[in-house]
């Protein structure tokens, strides 16, 4: 019998494989990426949030919307996974007329909004937890957002309104990989340091290591962090994690690896998971 | 010599009818709520935020977010008005306006308050002439103009019950009800006054001085003309319009709006493209840097008056 962690465990290699798998398939998608948030988005899913195929419409359902819309595989394959649509859906991604699109759409079961412009995400969870607020609803809102994307204006103007009406409904998480298209974050716009950025707009904040499931439960199981906050998880992530030559390396931001270059992860990923049943 | 209509005198801001009919929606629908960005003395909401603090968010000088927020809400069966001084919601949030809005199919009810040049002497930082035009390319987003305190009060009405986003803009001068017995639905243009000499197609606030200058062309020239407020500029009447160009009527277009893309273009593009050449003239602001002044002054300055309107048709008919 599995523990719980040990589920989580498998299902993030396997999810690591779907992704690798569909990217390569479609020839296009953001590999880096959606490897950097695919452990937040399996514990997400697998155990913080109350949703599923049966209460997606359900008005008293949690919500979990992609600010970081372009790492749509990671969602898309935790989404099959999850019973929202056939696995087999995903062989059409990118293709045409498929709605498996290169960003979370609505037409996909079981996507809350449709993202893809940077800097939307925020602003539209702080719209769904407001909601809930004023029908005294106890569904909370998830967000995730890169870090990339954080120089968007627009993001601090849902900050500072988020903490105004004291969303602590409402639960953002940074996957702060540290990499963006052009280079290092840090960089390109740097907007360190976050957590004293986020305080001081008046949300509390915690670090994670967003790769380590057990931290992920912990802290998602802690929101709200302080009643009449909202919270703010800065998961620092590996971009392309999981796989040894795709780590920390800016060409995977929107690479596709070659029939050779899979088959490598391939064999990683596989490994990885023949140890966790050592 | 005054050239008003005697019996159109029951004037009442279209802001005014705006607001009071939002209110009576709240009284009996608690999921109406209103999202301003610092906009509730604006768009005369204060009495609504007085009564109704409950369904009231303010978020501040922040259009992105007002726009995002309203679409979030939405997205949850509030029925949601984002109400905001039209020239600041239609190109500061503009892309949360295509993406979270229509694209999302989040059926957000946009109020463009102060539209057009109401906000005359304040410049151009101030006015919205792009509106129509960069709204009627984005899908799924009904783009309305209302003409008088009927027509707004029935297009806020209508729009609270659409599952659909609806853009709404309208200035705060007072303006006449017109006399028209067609009612009021989305897409359907009214017809004010019926002719065979002409046809005045205009929207919005340059609806009344069309009908001031057909009074003028029928009093001093014996011309007949029809007079339509096309309230709504996306989806185009193209219907109405086809059955008036149909009669070989020459037609002028108004608008308080850049002559680029907007009410004129459409109904031209619409006109072309289905073989009725008519001989035709686009009324608006041209493309240059706008006249300083009130918004009567910029409409005086760009023939957007009573004379202004009947002179370019007496051009157009060669009289």
């Amino acid at each position: 019998m599995m523990t719980d962690i040990q589920v989580l465990k498998r299902k993030s290699v396997e999810y690591r494989q779907k992704i690798l798998k569909y990217i390569v398939n479609a020839r296009a998608g953001h590999t880096g990426g959606s490897l950097s948030c695919i452990d937040i988005l399996n514990v997400l899913y697998n155990h913080t949030l109350q949703v599923s195929p049966d209460t997606f419409q359900s008005p008293d359902r949690d919500r979990y919307i992609q600010s970081k819309g372009h790492t749509v595989e990671a969602l898309f394959v935790v989404l099959a996974d999850q019973g929202f649509f056939p696995e087999s859906d995903l062989e059409t991604l990118c293709q045409y007329q498929s709605h498996y699109i290169g960003h979370p759409t609505r037409k996909v079961a079981g996507v809350e909004q449709n993202t893809g412009g940077l800097g939307h995400g925020l602003s539209l969870s702080v719209g769904a937890a407001l909601a809930a607020k004023m029908d005294d609803k106890k569904y909370r809102v998830f967000t995730l957002l890169g870090d990339g994307e954080l120089p968007e204006g627009s993001n601090w103007e849902a900050a500072l309104s988020a903490a105004h009406y004291k969303l602590d409904n409402l639960c953002a998480i940074i996957d702060k990989n540290s990499l963006q298209i052009t280079g290092s974050t840090s960089d390109v716009m740097n907007t360190d340091p976050l957590d004293r950025k986020f305080e001081a707009f008046g949300w509390e904040v915690r670090h994670v290591d967003g790769h380590d499931l057990e931290q992920l439960k912990h802290t998602f199981d802690q929101v709200p962090f302080q009643p009449g906050k909202p919270s703010l998880v800065i998961a620092h992530t590996v971009k392309g994690k999981g796989v040894s030559y795709m780590e920390n390396q800016l060409k995977w931001h929107h690479g596709v690896p070659s029939q050779e270059q899979y088959s490598t992860a391939v064999e990683e990923l596989k490994q990885a998971l023949a140890a966790l049943s050592a | 010599m005054l050239e008003t209509i005697s019996v159109l005198t029951d004037t009442k801001a279209n802001l005014d009818v705006f607001s009071g009919t939002l209110q009576q929606l709240a009284e009996t629908d608690k999921d109406i709520v209103v999202v301003t960005s610092d906009s509730r003395g604006s768009g005369k909401l204060v009495p609504f935020g007085l009564k109704f603090p409950q369904q009231i968010v303010e978020v501040g000088i922040a259009e992105q977010n007002l726009v995002g927020v309203a679409a979030g809400l939405a997205s949850t069966g509030k029925k949601v008005f984002a109400v905001s001084p039209a020239c600041f919601l239609t190109a500061r949030a503009l892309e949360q306006i295509k993406n979270d809005v229509a694209y999302s199919d989040n059926p957000v009810n946009l109020i463009g308050i102060s539209a057009g040049v109401s906000y005359g002497a304040l410049g151009s930082t101030h006015h919205s002439l792009h509106d129509f035009a960069v709204l009627r390319a984005i899908h799924n987003l009904i783009v309305v103009a209302p003409a008088d305190s009927y027509e707004t009060e029935e297009a806020i009405r209508q729009a609270a019950l659409l599952e659909q986003p609806v853009y709404l803009r309208f200035g705060k001068k007072p303006m006449p009800l017109l006399d028209s017995s067609t009612p009021f639905e989305f897409g359907k243009g009214r017809v004010i006054r019926e002719g065979k000499d002409l046809a005045i197609i205009a929207t919005g606030e340059t609806v009344y001085p069309a009908l001031q200058a057909a009074e003028i062309l029928e009093r001093e020239h014996q011309l007949k003309v029809t007079v339509v407020s096309m309230h709504t500029i996306k989806p185009l009447d193209t219907s109405l319009l086809d059955e008036i160009a149909g009669s070989g009527m020459p037609m002028i277009t108004v608008e308080e709006h850049s002559v680029n893309g907007g009410l004129g273009e459409a109904c031209a593009s619409f006109l072309l493209q289905n073989q009725r050449q008519v001989p035709f003239r686009i009324m608006g602001i041209p493309d240059e840097y706008t006249v300083t002044g009130s918004q009567a002054e910029i409409f005086s300055h760009y023939g957007l008056t009573d004379r202004g309107i009947s002179e370019a048709a007496l051009t157009l008919l060669h009289r």
